[in-house]
């Protein structure tokens, strides 16, 4: 019964939502230019899956992944700016889709916390030290 | 005054890990919406996807009348179940239209012989681009657009019977 059922799990095929269309040409293939290659690297790193919501469009092996970094190389190979880029996504699906949050009024807070919480803990810090010195 | 502030960080240790609890464990936010609403639809021009029916381009988007752009492919489930409510849209006078995603033209005549065809145009979109340029994240999305060629209104996921209405009502308003 039990070797049934893996023969079974063997040949059953799971139901994946992909396309059978292969990987767009850049998808997975570098740049001939390494400074061009590692511009775009950078950029995919820091740009989010809309699958795999937790993964760069570097690390995703999403379908939709492989056609934005084909996107991101064909315009990085034709000479456009990575913020340009990172601004045509962030126009389409919002500040979310970037992982690099800009600084504004509503990320202040975000960038300032490190700071504010170092000074709160050196003012702790030094005052319960002088406490104990006296 | 003193023995109160001694309970401060305690307090604060304690604000700050029930906001990262509830972050962590409120569900997540799975459907991204477009912030293409509102704007013209980008510019494009896809070749045709199925025999016997035209490619789509931006220009065919912005001839007067509104339509329905509708994001599927063949190898999409949730487009099948999605297929019958398309056809009624379009029994009902709604001009729709296609852009399949990574699809092969085989696969895709075959979905359209066997689901219908509510579509007047359908454009290849083979490495996902137009999606991207409507903000699109996934399959099957639907968006109406105005005679002008300005995106209204963005559904995510398969139209489902009861949303067939308002669906004709929105593209039927957008003159």
């Amino acid at each position: 019964m039990r070797a049934l059922l893996l023969a079974l799990a063997l040949v059953a095929a799971p139901a994946l939502a992909d396309s059978d269309l292969p990987p767009a040409p850049l998808a997975n293939t570098q740049l001939a230019d390494p400074k061009q290659e590692a511009q775009a690297k950078a950029l995919m790193e820091t740009i989010r899956c809309l699958v795999c919501q937790g993964q760069s469009i570097a690390d995703s092996d999403a379908e939709l992944a492989g056609d934005m970094r084909a996107m991101v190389r064909e315009r990085i190979a034709a000479g456009e700016k990575p913020a340009a880029i990172r601004a045509w996504l962030v126009q389409r699906y919002g500040a979310w889709v970037s992982y690099e949050p800009p600084l504004d009024r509503r990320t202040w807070l975000l960038w300032a916390a490190p700071v504010l919480f170092l000074v709160l803990g050196i003012m702790i810090a030094t005052r319960s030290f002088r406490r104990r010195r006296r | 005054m003193k023995d109160r502030v001694k309970w401060l960080p305690l307090v604060l240790f304690i604000l700050l890990g029930s906001a990262l609890t509830y972050g962590l464990a409120k569900p997540d936010r799975t459907n991204i919406t477009s912030k293409m609403i509102g704007a013209s639809v980008p510019s494009f021009a896809l070749p045709a996807a199925a025999k016997g029916l035209p490619g789509l381009t931006s220009a065919d988007l912005a001839t007067g009348k509104p339509h329905l752009v509708n994001i599927f492919a063949s190898w999409c489930v949730p487009c099948i179940a999605e297929a019958p409510q398309l056809r009624a849209i379009a029994a009902a006078g709604v001009p729709v239209v296609g852009i399949a995603v990574r699809d092969r033209p085989e696969a895709l005549a075959r979905f359209l012989a066997r689901n219908g065809n509510p579509f007047q145009a359908i454009g290849a979109d083979d490495a996902s681009q137009v999606q991207m340029a409507f903000g699109s994240s996934g399959v099957p999305e639907s968006f109406v657009v105005d005679g002008k060629g300005r995106i209204l209104q963005q559904t995510i996921g398969p139209i489902n019977p009861q949303d067939v209405a308002g669906v004709v009502a929105a593209v039927k308003a957008a003159q």
